[in-house]
Formats: C-alpha cells, sequence, structure tokens
C-alpha cells in the first residue's frame, strides 16, 4: 500500500473536527467526504487524494463514536491513518466497517514523516518505508483480533473460531 | 474478578476471564438513536446487497431506540431519519421506541435510567459514545459504532478486549456547592483525556456510597472523556430503590470479589474538590472556577446526559431561585418525565421567573446540531461533556465545561463564577 502524506502533528484529533456534529444528520457517504476535517482543515477536501494517508499523533478519533468519521475520511479516499495512538471507537470502526487501517506508529515515525512524503505500508512485516526519505519504520503490529477482521475484510466477514 | 470482569465472564458463557482476553459476549440490551440507527439502516442496506439476511433481529425485545439527537426535527433531512427509524422499529417488531410528542421521550442516556431500560449486571451497548453513563447502575455499559450496533442487532453479540480496570477511591462526602461533575473534571484533569484510554473506570469508597445514583451517572458520563472502555460503579440499595422506583424487578446485583484485582489504583478526597471548569478546547484543561480566566459570557447552557437530570435542574434552580440571569440560558430537561417533575415541583416557574429559556429535551445544542449553537467568539459555559473545537458551533465559539450550580451562578453574573461567591 503506498500514498502522500497529509499530516497533523498535534494530538487529540477529536471527532468533532473530523465530522462536525452537525453532519450527522447525513448518511449519504460521498456528501460526508465533502465535509471531512472542516473543523480543523477546509482545504482538506480539496487537497486529499484518493490512496492518501493522515499521519497524527496521540488519542486520534478521541470523542464521539460517530461512524461518520472514519466513513468521511475513507470516501475521501484516505486509506490509512497513522498515528502515535487512537481512541478507541474510532479505532474498532474504522476496522469492524473496513473502512481503513488504523496504524499505530512509534516517535521515530511521527518525527521523521513529512507532509507530502511518499510512504509504503507493509503490514505483513509491521514495515513502514518512507520512499522521499529513504528511511523505514517500525509500525506496532495488530493485536490478533484485529489482523484477522481485517484480513477477513471487516467484522461481518469474520467468522469467529468455533472452539 | 472485578465486576467488569464478572459481567464479561458470563456474557462471554466463560467461568473467568482476565484483561486483554478477546471475548464475544451476549448482549443483554442494545440501544441506538436518530443517528446511530440511520446509520444502521445503511448497514441493513449494505448487507443485503451482500446477500447477507437481515430479515430478522436476533431479539427485538431487547433492543431500544431513542430520538434524541436532532429532535425536534431540525431540518427535512433530520425529519427523514425520523421517519426511517419509526419504519424500522415496525418493521422488525421493536416496541421501545421513545418518539418525541409521545409522552416519554429524552436523551438516550437519561432514558436509560429513567425507564429502568438497563439492569445491574447487563451486557449493554449503544451507539453512542456516551453509553458509558448507565455503568452507574452497576452495568457493563460500552459506546459502539453502527456497524457493530447493526452486528449485535442480528447476531446478539460482539466482540470485546477485556479492560484493565482502573480503581478510584473517592473518600468522604463532597462539601456543599460542589457536585459530581466538579469530582470527573479533576479526575480527568489529572488523567487527561486518554487517561483510560481503552479499560475500565471503576467508582468507589465512601464518597461514592454517599452519592446518589444520579451523581453516579454524571461519573461514569464523563468516562468517556477519558477515553475509557467503560465506568462502572458496584450497585447498592440505592441502584435498587431507584430502578424499583421505576417498574424494575428481578436485580441481578453482580460486584467484585474481594481478590479482585484492579491494574492501577487513585485515591481522591472529596473534600480537596472544589468547584471546576473545563476551559476550551478540551475536558482534561480543568482549573478550579475561581482561578479561570476573567472572560465576559454570552450563554450558559443547562442540558444533555450529563447536566440536565433532575438533581442538576434541582442545583440550578437553588441557584436561580428569585434572581435574574445577566446572559442567555437555556434549560432542558434531558427527558420528559424530568421536565414534568420539574414542573410539578415549580423549578420550570424559578427559571422562567430568572429569565432563562426552557426547552424540550434534545442533545441539538451540546453537539452542535442545532437548536443554540453558538456563533463566532461566542463564549458558552455549559454543562455537558466536551468542548473539543466546534463543539456547540462555530469552529471559533468557546465551551467552558462546568457543574450545573456553577453554570447557573455564572448565568447570573455574566462571568465565570463559584457559586460559593454568589
Amino acid at each position: 500500500m503506498k500514498g502522500n502524506i497529509i499530516k497533523y502533528a498535534r494530538d487529540n484529533i477529536d471527532t468533532d473536527v473530523i465530522i462536525p456534529g452537525t453532519y450527522l444528520k447525513i448518511h449519504d457517504y460521498a456528501e460526508l467526504a465533502t465535509h471531512a476535517m472542516e473543523g480543523l482543515d477546509p482545504d482538506f477536501h480539496s487537497k486529499v487524494k484518493e490512496g492518501d494517508f493522515i499521519l497524527s499523533g496521540k488519542n486520534f478519533g478521541c470523542g464521539s463514536s460517530r461512524e461518520h468519521a472514519p466513513i468521511a475520511l475513507s470516501h475521501s479516499g484516505i486509506k490509512a491513518v497513522l498515528a502515535l495512538s487512537f481512541a478507541r471507537i474510532f479505532y474498532r470502526n474504522a476496522v469492524d466497517g473496513a473502512f481503513l487501517l488504523p496504524i499505530e506508529i512509534e516517535q521515530d515515525a511521527y518525527d521523521g514523516i513529512s507532509e507530502g512524503d511518499e510512504i509504503s505500508i507493509d503490514v505483513s512485516i509491521n514495515e513502514i518505508k518512507n520512499i522521499t526519505k529513504n528511511q523505514t519504520y517500525k509500525m506496532k503490529p495488530f493485536s490478533e483480533i484485529i489482523g484477522k477482521i481485517i484480513a477477513a475484510g471487516g467484522l461481518f466477514k469474520y467468522k469467529p473460531d468455533q472452539d | 474478578m472485578n465486576i467488569t470482569e464478572k459481567i464479561l465472564a458470563r456474557g462471554a458463557g466463560k467461568s473467568s476471564v482476565s484483561p486483554d482476553d478477546v471475548i464475544f459476549a451476549k448482549v443483554d440490551k442494545v440501544m441506538m438513536h436518530d443517528v446511530s440507527g440511520p446509520g444502521v439502516i445503511k448497514v441493513f442496506d449494505k448487507l443485503q446487497k451482500q446477500g447477507i439476511s437481515v430479515d430478522k433481529l436476533w431479539d427485538p425485545t431487547k433492543v431500544w431506540v431513542a430520538e434524541d439527537h436532532f429532535v425536534p426535527s431540525a431540518d427535512k433531512v433530520s425529519a427523514e431519519n425520523i421517519v426511517k427509524l419509526s419504519n424500522f422499529t415496525k418493521h422488525y417488531g421493536i416496541e421501545k421506541h421513545f418518539k418525541y410528542g409521545m409522552g416519554q421521550y429524552g436523551i438516550c442516556h437519561t432514558i436509560s435510567h429513567e425507564e429502568a431500560m438497563v439492569m445491574p449486571g447487563d451486557v449493554y451497548v449503544g451507539g453512542d459514545s456516551h453509553t458509558n453513563t448507565t455503568g452507574a447502575l452497576g452495568a457493563f455499559a460500552c459506546g459502539l459504532g453502527h456497524t457493530d450496533i447493526a452486528y449485535v442487532l442480528l447476531n446478539g453479540q460482539i466482540w470485546f478486549k477485556v479492560p484493565e480496570t482502573y480503581y478510584f477511591k473517592i473518600n468522604g462526602k463532597l462539601p456543599e456547592h460542589v457536585m459530581a461533575k466538579d469530582l470527573i473534571l479533576k479526575i480527568i484533569g489529572e488523567i487527561g483525556t486518554d487517561g483510560a484510554a481503552y479499560q475500565a473506570m471503576q467508582f468507589g469508597g465512601s464518597g461514592i456510597d454517599e452519592m446518589s445514583v444520579e451523581s453516579r451517572l454524571t461519573m461514569c458520563n464523563m468516562t468517556t472523556e477519558a477515553g475509557a472502555k467503560n465506568g462502572i460503579v458496584e450497585p447498592d440499595q440505592k441502584v435498587v430503590n431507584y430502578l424499583t422506583l421505576r417498574g424494575a424487578t428481578n436485580m441481578n446485583l453482580i460486584k467484585g470479589d474481594d481478590n479482585a484485582e484492579y491494574s492501577k489504583f487513585f485515591e481522591f478526597e472529596s473534600s480537596e474538590v472544589e468547584p471546576t471548569v473545563a476551559k476550551p478546547f478540551s475536558p482534561d484543561n480543568t482549573c478550579i472556577v475561581r482561578e479561570a480566566p476573567s472572560v465576559e459570557l454570552d450563554k450558559s447552557y443547562i442540558g444533555s446526559c450529563t447536566g440536565a437530570k433532575y438533581e442538576d435542574l434541582e442545583a440550578a434552580a437553588r441557584i436561580l431561585k428569585g434572581r435574574k440571569v445577566k446572559i442567555r440560558t437555556e434549560i432542558l430537561p434531558a427527558a420528559i418525565s424530568i421536565y414534568q417533575r420539574a414542573m410539578e415541583n415549580g423549578l420550570l416557574k424559578i427559571f422562567l421567573d430568572a429569565g432563562a429559556t426552557v426547552g424540550p429535551p434534545t442533545c441539538g445544542a451540546c453537539c452542535g446540531a442545532h437548536m443554540g449553537v453558538l456563533a463566532k467568539d461566542e463564549i458558552c459555559i455549559s454543562t455537558t461533556n466536551r468542548n473539543f473545537p466546534g463543539r456547540m458551533g462555530h469552529i471559533e465559539s468557546q465551551t467552558y465545561l462546568a457543574s450545573p450550580l456553577v453554570a447557573a451562578a455564572s448565568a447570573v453574573t455574566g462571568k465565570i463564577t463559584d457559586p460559593r461567591d454568589l
């Protein structure tokens, strides 16, 4: 998986800025995408390209349980969010609904990767490559259940082991 | 095992569970509202297109539905969402649908306790982040997104990673003029908005024993703001009495074992808690009211699942009785049953005499959706739970989170005011 980075160098990017509350009545995914990140970066919709990644700090997606948040990002073209940590409901919504990959990174990736850098992610070896800067970083591996749900393509396609 | 582990073990059909175990737990109750409901309906539509059957729910008697975020309907889109929700509950035979304008209705978390929708010991999930609130009744209460709620509706179970439990021991009764909201803001100020991320926050000690059920609901409600999976209090006779008054019978009081384990332990002295606010733009950006910035407020908002239960309105009325508000003040009881009691006991008259506007139950302004949103540069003091940028309206508006006593005192002076200084 390869793409360019849109970087928000701050912690606690909350769901109120990912998709403001006034749009919660909307359930058309394409329309939601036009308001993604509106609370923080009104230019997001015009600059985001299919296949881009977001990079951010700690506790990404904190706040509301609105699934609108991963939906709006995913339908804007975002394939993965790389963050130092994630809030729990955003994380499981992203995975269970198969909207995008929440990739937990370490400080070296957070510091090393800049806005616009082209990177590739290989979750099979937990590795992130910065093609622009020729650097390599480790991502935190997915837990077993998360890995299985992602591999299945979302919670509804995942068959719990019958043991 | 502690209470959270015991409830999850029962749900998973296992004799014991430990933190980090991944389980599929059977769900006892599930809730959705006019934002998560239409989201669930959209998931159902997608499943149908993929050939997955959505013909019937696992158990419609365990599902209940609230109308709260965009009601009374804010515009055409939200009106259509309400119609969709009604069609859905009719189609699937869900009887517990609290419709606005038809008797009891209100904010989902408030209905959960006012109508005894959730029992101690339940595994309860809701399509809203503040589902944590209801853990105050001794249930495992956890918020989920649309896909997960749709999964529960069809399968009756959902996966969880068993959380670690952080135990918060509260010693002694809160002083006069200090409310549970002040205490939980102090706690979040100390541990941060990710201070309990993915974990359980359990409250206990003499301070919690002394607290009313409604104050415990405020504590658990705000655990969401520390990133917690659930907030919980072991149920006692107060919970039994509270739920019995609301028609509940046959309660199964699960409590932790004497040798229950907790991964972190915190201790707070109630006597040291003072009226507290969270400044913009985060619930952990706290200070005591007497050290709050001297800003000119535009509005005081007393509403939401956090701050418009009966006890909250009573507190606001104690301040507003015989006084006049100096700034725009909006008071919205969180459910019709609370509205009615407020009317019968003279609270509404106190509010109206003070010059406040009294509105119907809604999440509207709390999430910046409708009915009282903030303009650019407006500053609000609010009994709600979040103050991220744009939360209550314009991205350049500001919200200070406070107790109902502080919000009412500030309504009277137009500045952030300690109720002890009125």
